[in-house]
């Protein structure tokens, strides 16, 4: 351990203890609270952090050489395997960037599917974040709330695609499946059941003292290091900057619904909290107005069955759960693409811990890898 | 669907040509559309074609009396038995290009680095409605300053590399910038030679630091400058950059079974 603490520079100089021995403490890869396998190397000052250092990429399995080796349509389903927690986000950032490549769009009843399931995996994905991250706070009552009521979610995915956690369940063009019988009656029922499920979430932390003291004013992280770190997602609005792909940049159907982007003040723990929770609530809005509006027709768009782009390069990101998920895919006018790129939001957001947790205690960095609401499949890719 | 029915193992280097991945195998649903035209047409009978691509296999069919003359083009698929090797080079020419082009990009900051830097701003297009420069890669740090500081892209959102190792410059840096005050995106490209150290953007934008350790991880190119340029993903004594278009995928596994289990391959 010691031929790394050359790299773990100070800049927070320790005035309250006394004659205190810096020490190194290594957390993980093997770490409930690290949600998969991320490693951290803390300095610390007893129990001051003093720096941080990730080690990633245990989970690292080569996504993108993949790809080049992929026809496009093959690729498809491993995109899945990244955020594994919000896999119909993957499929749809990738399918879309396909079809810019194609210049082609996929019509619109297939753009109203995807959006509806979309959201459902917002909210699922927000679950898990709030489950776990809650568990690591010491709260566990939540996490068992929130994977019940994910379940539903999962049911949905199940009698949409067969299939529960990672979907497949878009292609390039649109979708392969219409939607099942009774599947508008389902969303409806999952949004009507799940509201007051989120009030009781609420009860259950909003106010609760413990949880307040936990995450009021730790790790936070104003908006111009979130711009500057590239931070992206609910992080970046809890610190109040009001941005959101689907608003800034909208794709698919959009810009026919009616959302609010809600953001924070402080850019705190406690804030990316509140974000998350009203994201839901406002996910369920949309799930509504797509379930209303749903139109009819083809659900795919006329696209070759041997996928061939013509030679050029596009980027093109969404919104997901945890941040901005870009693809840049080149084609060099074969099956498989040249080089596709994932740009994921875990990853870059990661990169914020260290400056988030320089002075805080241990047991608070445990709070903030769980308020960066990263999946190491994605981080790692 | 043909991805859940096909075994992708032929992995060739997908660079030399834009190959089928699975050319001999008859019956696949998604490779039908384009082969299956092919022989009916070798055997001069294209009324029958199925019109799976109409207009483009029209045009396919008009021009392919000349075809069968003259076999001896195809690329890659040397080996491969007589009938599917002459269907190929007729499948290719209906499935190249038709797609838009690149449209030259005019606006005052693109005049407005023109005037200031010159002939280093190579190209400045637009493809498919997304701007991008290509840069000379001498002026890539002060271009990259000027878009933070005077035109606004104060967000980085990507920093990532192409290997082409066929050209003289073999690697294409790609900056990927977005503008919160323009809500805009531009691409940053340069080409830089192998060997070429590209300068460190971790002064501009921290968030250049980890994006870039890992194209250094990926590709081994080298930023001066960067704090703590080593290894991202791959592990510290990791030989060769992956994403580098002739780094051997079956070598690294070959090399470790030998090594750990003592037996040829594990392939």
């Amino acid at each position: 351990m010691s031929e790394r603490t050359d790299y773990l520079d100070l800049d927070t100089k320790d005035e309250t203890f006394l004659d205190a021995n810096e020490i190194v403490l290594n957390m993980g890869p093997q770490h409930p609270s690290t949600h998969g396998v991320l490693r951290v190397i803390l300095k610390l000052d007893g129990e001051k952090v003093l720096g941080t250092e990730c080690i990633i990429g245990y989970l690292h399995r080569g996504v993108e050489k993949i790809g080049e080796n992929r026809t496009y349509a093959m690729f498809n389903p491993y995109v899945d395997r990244m955020d594994y927690v919000a896999s119909v986000s993957n499929g749809l950032g990738y399918c879309e960037a396909v079809e810019k490549l194609l210049n082609a769009e996929a019509p619109p009843r297939a753009q109203y599917i995807r959006v509806i399931l979309t959201e459902l995996c917002r909210i699922a994905s927000h679950q898990v974040w709030l489950g776990t991250h809650a568990l690591d706070i010491g709260a566990l009552t939540p996490l068992f709330y929130c994977f019940r009521d994910r379940e539903e979610i999962l049911k949905i995915f199940e009698k949409y695609c067969g299939a529960r956690l990672t979907t497949h369940s878009f292609r390039i063009g649109g979708c392969t499946y219409e939607a099942y019988d009774g599947f508008e009656q389902d969303c409806n029922k999952f949004c009507t059941a799940f509201l007051p499920k989120l009030d009781e979430y609420e009860e259950l932390l909003t106010t609760n003292r413990i949880w307040v003291r936990r995450t009021k004013g730790v790790g936070i992280l104003n908006p111009e290091d979130c711009i500057a770190l590239g931070v992206t997602g609910p992080v970046l609005r809890a610190a109040g900057v009001k941005w959101d792909l689907r608003k800034a940049q909208p794709y698919e159907a959009y810009k026919n619904f009616d959302f609010e982007i809600p953001t924070g003040l402080n850019g705190d723990t406690y804030d990316r909290y509140l974000v998350r929770i009203e994201e839901m609530r406002q996910s369920v809005r949309i799930i509504r107005q797509a379930v209303d509006g749903l139109p009819q027709g083809p659900i795919m768009a006329k696209v070759p069955k041997v996928i061939k782009p013509a030679v050029g390069e596009i980027y093109h990101s969404i919104e997901a759960p945890k941040g901005e998920l870009g693809y840049f895919i080149v084609s060099d006018g074969s099956t498989q693409p040249y080089r596709v790129r994932v740009r994921p939001p875990s990853f870059v957001n990661l990169q914020a811990l260290d400056k988030m947790v320089r002075g805080l205690l241990i047991a608070d960095v445990v709070a903030v890898i769980g308020t960066l609401d990263i999946v190491l499949g994605e981080v790692d890719r | 669907m043909p991805e859940e029915t096909k075994d992708p193992t032929p992995v060739l280097p997908q660079s030399s040509a834009p190959t089928n991945p699975q050319p001999g195998k008859a019956g696949d649903a998604g490779a039908s559309a384009s082969p299956s035209v092919t022989p009916a047409a070798a055997g001069n009978s294209e009324a029958s074609a199925p019109t799976s691509t109409a207009p483009a296999a029209k045009s396919e069919a008009a021009a392919k009396p000349a075809e069968p003359a003259k076999p001896a083009t195809p690329a890659a698929t040397g080996e491969k038995p007589a009938a599917p090797a002459a269907a190929k080079p007729v499948a290719k020419p209906a499935a190249k290009p038709e797609g838009p082009k690149p449209e030259p990009w005019d606006s005052t900051l693109v005049s407005r680095l023109r005037s200031q830097y010159g002939s280093g701003i190579a190209e400045a297009s637009t493809y498919l409605g997304q701007k991008y420069l290509v840069l000379d890669s001498t002026i890539l740090y002060e271009i990259l300053l000027h878009m933070r500081n005077d035109e606004l892209f104060d967000y980085c959102v990507d920093i990532t590399a192409v290997h082409y190792p066929k050209r003289e410059a073999q690697f294409e840096i790609i900056y990927v910038l977005y503008s919160f005050h323009h809500n805009d995106r531009v691409r940053i490209k340069a080409q830089i030679k192998d060997g070429d150290h590209v300068p460190t953007a971790v002064g501009i934008w921290e968030t250049a630091n980890w994006l870039e350790r890992e194209v250094y991880d990926m590709f081994g190119i080298v930023f001066d400058g960067h704090p703590d340029l080593k290894r991202i993903l791959m592990p510290d004594g990791w030989k060769g950059h992956p994403l580098r278009k002739d780094y051997p995928i079956l070598q690294q596994d070959q090399e470790w079974v030998k090594i750990n289990l003592g037996i040829e391959s594990g392939q």
